[in-house]
């Protein structure tokens, strides 16, 4: 599926405290989108905004999927996150989570197809174990595993590489680099700008 | 092997399973909810031990609907506060659709309240003497009241979820949404506690009742969708 993201004149302020003004850009599928800026520039704000979670306070955010506009909520079941703010159950185990998104997306995994799955994000033999035990490296990797999961055509980013090792730093270069759709970064890593194919400076 | 799996009652199965087995391994609501019932049963008991444990059926009844409203009040907020304050609730915005989580977090507060009641009410029957008349209309009274307090509840914790001041916001928001409920549970419990009284005598409270839960469920679903993704 083709899909273009255009954000248009986008604008986003907390009473007394504007974040950014005036942000248009538009990338479309295969492409990489990169938006850096200092702390507090409005990075992990953008992210939100993409998602839906959040309103712009002016400008819009257009998806259009083979020649179709599609809203807010009709653009989720087409996304992947991964981010400080999506947090995964510590209650439940690994397997637990993936079976359990994947269920209410509706979609469903066989147990062995979603072991290998973590298998193969570097969480080996650990999928039984509750996500709670994990360290914070293992639970970025595993929110790889359920951004991926429902194969999205739009890739969020938000710091793709904190708490990762040097392993997983280049599993996530791998996957950036490999994602058939949209992906789009917020970082202020330098490294990760060479991703973009457009770069967004905030700030 | 992948396959797409339909149906919202299937998605909402799955999040109330969830929540059931969040629950049993962290007790987040269940020791709130029990423990507020188990004590204020027993402080009832002891406030009225020196009339000999025996009182009026108008107060049992409504000492018992009491203990149900605020037990439920310390509990049935937790779904989903726990899932903002935890930031689960990004995840679960992103992959659920809100009529699956409404429907799966409605059945888990239904399970919570019910679990509730099976240790209050035997509890409050032991310690206050309480003398049963009409089992079925007891029961049908209890299961109405508690299904329609679930409906409003789930709806108004969700509403509050994302609120600084929670508690105080859920107390308020909920009293007077429920306050038809509470009335007509108190008299038609105290009905059900009097020699005598038939179904048919209490047909107009079973209905407000049943009317209510009603409208109350339905309107769950039609305002959740932007309560959850606004």
């Amino acid at each position: 599926m083709d899909l273009k993201l255009t954000l248009d004149g986008l604008a986003k302020s907390y009473p007394g405290r504007p974040v950014f003004s005036d942000l248009s850009a538009g990338v479309a599928g295969g492409r990489k989108l990169v938006v850096t800026g200092p702390n507090g520039s409005g990075k992990s704000t953008l992210i939100k905004i993409i998602c839906g979670f959040i309103r712009p306070t002016r400008g819009t955010v257009l998806f259009d999927m083979d020649k179709t506009r599609l809203s807010r909520l009709d653009i989720r079941p087409h996304i992947g996150l991964v981010s400080p703010d999506l947090i995964l159950y510590d209650e439940l185990t690994a397997l637990e989570n993936l079976s359990f998104f994947a269920g209410v997306a509706g979609l469903q995994f066989a147990r062995d197809t979603l072991t290998e799955k973590i298998d193969g994000i570097g969480l080996k033999g650990r999928g039984d174990d509750l996500v709670g035990s994990y360290s914070s490296g293992m639970k970025q990797r595993l929110k790889y595993c359920l951004a991926l999961l429902r194969e999205p055509c739009l890739l969020l980013l938000d710091e793709p590489t904190s708490n990762l090792d040097d392993a997983g730093k280049e599993l996530v270069d791998a996957i950036i680099k490999s994602h058939p759709g949209i992906v789009v970064i917020a970082t202020n890593e330098s490294t990760e700008l060479e991703y973009g194919d457009e770069i967004v400076r905030l700030g | 092997m992948e396959t797409k799996s339909s149906g919202s009652v299937k998605r909402a199965i799955s999040v109330f399973y969830k929540d059931v087995k969040s629950e049993l391994r962290t007790r987040y609501a269940i020791n709130a909810i029990l423990l507020f019932a188990v004590v204020t049963v027993f402080a009832v008991s002891f406030a009225t031990a020196k009339s000999g444990g025996k009182i009026e059926t108008v107060l049992q009844a409504s000492l018992l609907w009491i203990v149900i409203y605020f037990s439920s009040l310390s509990g049935l907020a937790q779904s989903f506060v726990k899932e903002e304050e935890s930031k689960t609730a990004v995840a679960l915005r992103l992959y659920a659709p809100a009529g699956s989580v409404f429907g799966g977090k409605l059945l888990f507060n239904l399970a919570l309240l019910i679990a509730m009641n099976v240790i209050t009410i035997p509890l409050f029957a032991i310690f206050l003497n309480l003398d049963i008349a009409n089992y079925p209309l007891f029961f049908s009274v209890i299961l109405l009241g508690s299904l329609g307090m679930v409906g409003t509840t789930t709806l108004v914790a969700a509403i509050i979820s994302k609120a600084s001041v929670k508690g105080a916001l859920f107390a308020v928001l909920s009293f007077p949404l429920l306050l038809p409920v509470l009335m007509m549970s108190i008299s038609a419990t105290k009905k059900a506690l009097t020699e005598g009284i038939t179904f048919e005598m209490a047909r107009m409270e079973l209905q407000v009742l049943g009317s209510y839960l009603v409208v109350m469920t339905v309107l769950g679903f039609l305002l959740f969708d932007a309560v959850w993704n606004d």
